[in-house]
């Protein structure tokens, strides 16, 4: 990459700013399925009206300006622009160059497609090659395994197990605390690089 | 009068005015071997003012999810430190638990781990919470031995979170479930 490098540019997606009018719909939409929230937070999953989605953005673009300490971007598809999720960096601390991703495609019917992985990747170069975050966090539950093995395949290291943190449908469940050093990025990166020359 | 389940053998925890935290905070944060063990945030010097400030605004906010309390020795009133409860989730049951003893002299005496013992009861038999969890840094080996004879174990650590003195520090996860507490049996009659 160089100084040139479109950093929000994938080859499926791109990482763009929130539509204020348009979002809100699709997005109140996703919220009524609360697998995706519950995925995502720990406070008790609610559906969004499309005016309360539209408080939620306001609120967003708030808390970007004024905490200086987090980046949410949608994530869009390249060709239509059409609304696939959201990314973001949240809880910076800048002394010590570390930050927490979360990551969604909304719709059950746009995932398995590669936009996740793509959104990772762009992410990622943004979290250590942008920000220069030395390490990233995730948290995912137990109860979502397949987060967990997506965060794993880019190379997450498994760091904390708080257990059974998490209380759903009557059964108790570890919270996974997974880690990336910007160094383990770098590794991956150069092996891919790699790859690819021979 | 003191609420037996508030008392411990050293310690009591108390509710303060905001003027009374306030002042201790603005002490205690001047002293940065303190600030450094309890927080990752470069200190910020806050005046008594400000402290005053931001407690009562605290006042204002639902009392249910938050829990700060001042911890006093039983002899001599004294108040010595804090313990508070943060990322509180009712719903799981679960909560992190922060403490801190801002008076030196009072520390390596058994004050804070009695102050920890305390905070555990009422957060397992009041709170009626599944399990406590809490963060403590990489050089605090002697938070850690407290923490470790009230009953919590390890559950992780986050590698090189913290960035101080030139060096990359891990912070280390720490837990204790109800059942175990049970089990340990401490302080439940």
């Amino acid at each position: 990459m160089s100084i040139d490098t479109q950093l929000f540019e994938g080859k499926l997606i791109r990482l763009a700013p929130i539509d204020h009018e348009k979002d809100a719909e699709v997005e109140s939409h996703w919220t009524h399925d609360l697998s995706l929230s519950r995925a995502l937070w720990r406070k008790p999953a609610m559906p969004l009206s499309i005016a309360q989605m539209k408080k939620k953005y306001e609120a967003i673009e708030k808390e970007i300006d004024e905490s200086k300490r987090l980046f949410h971007f949608t994530l869009r598809g390249r060709e239509d622009n059409r609304l696939l999720g959201f990314v973001r960096i949240e809880g910076i601390e800048w002394t010590h160059g570390i930050g927490s991703l979360k990551l969604a495609i909304g719709d059950p019917v746009e995932r398995e497609k590669g936009y996740g992985s793509e959104a990772l990747q762009l992410i990622l170069r943004f979290a250590f090659s942008e920000l220069n975050l030395y390490r990233l966090s995730a948290v995912v539950g137990e109860d979502n395994p397949g987060a967990l093995k997506f965060f794993l395949r880019f190379n997450f290291v498994e760091e904390v197990r708080r257990r059974k943190a998490l209380l759903r449908d009557g059964q108790a469940w570890d919270s996974i605390h997974l880690g990336l050093l910007r160094d383990e990025w770098l590794a991956m990166n150069l092996k891919e690089e790699d790859r690819h020359e021979k | 009068m003191k609420n037996d389940l508030l008392t411990g053998e050293l310690v009591h925890l108390s509710a303060e005015n905001p003027e009374v935290m306030a002042e201790c905070f603005s002490r205690w944060n001047q002293d940065t071997e303190w600030l450094r063990l309890l927080d990752t945030d470069p200190p910020r010097l806050l005046s008594a003012k400000k402290w005053k400030e931001w407690l009562e605004k605290d006042l204002e906010k639902d009392a249910t999810d938050q829990v700060l309390f001042a911890i006093r020795t039983l002899v001599g009133e004294t108040l010595i430190g804090f313990i508070g409860l943060f990322d509180f989730y009712h719903q799981h049951g679960d909560t992190l638990v922060a403490i801190a003893l801002g008076e030196r002299k009072f520390w390596g005496n058994g004050y804070g781990t009695d102050a920890m013992r305390v905070m555990l009861r009422y957060a397992f038999n009041e709170l009626n919470l599944r399990r406590v969890g809490l963060i403590v840094f990489e050089y605090n080996p002697r938070a850690i031995r407290s923490y470790e004879k009230v009953g919590f174990v390890s559950e992780g650590k986050v590698r090189g979170a913290m960035l101080r003195d030139g060096k990359r520090w891990d912070f280390l996860y720490m837990g204790i479930l109800r059942d175990e507490w049970l089990a340990k049996g401490i302080m439940t009659s």
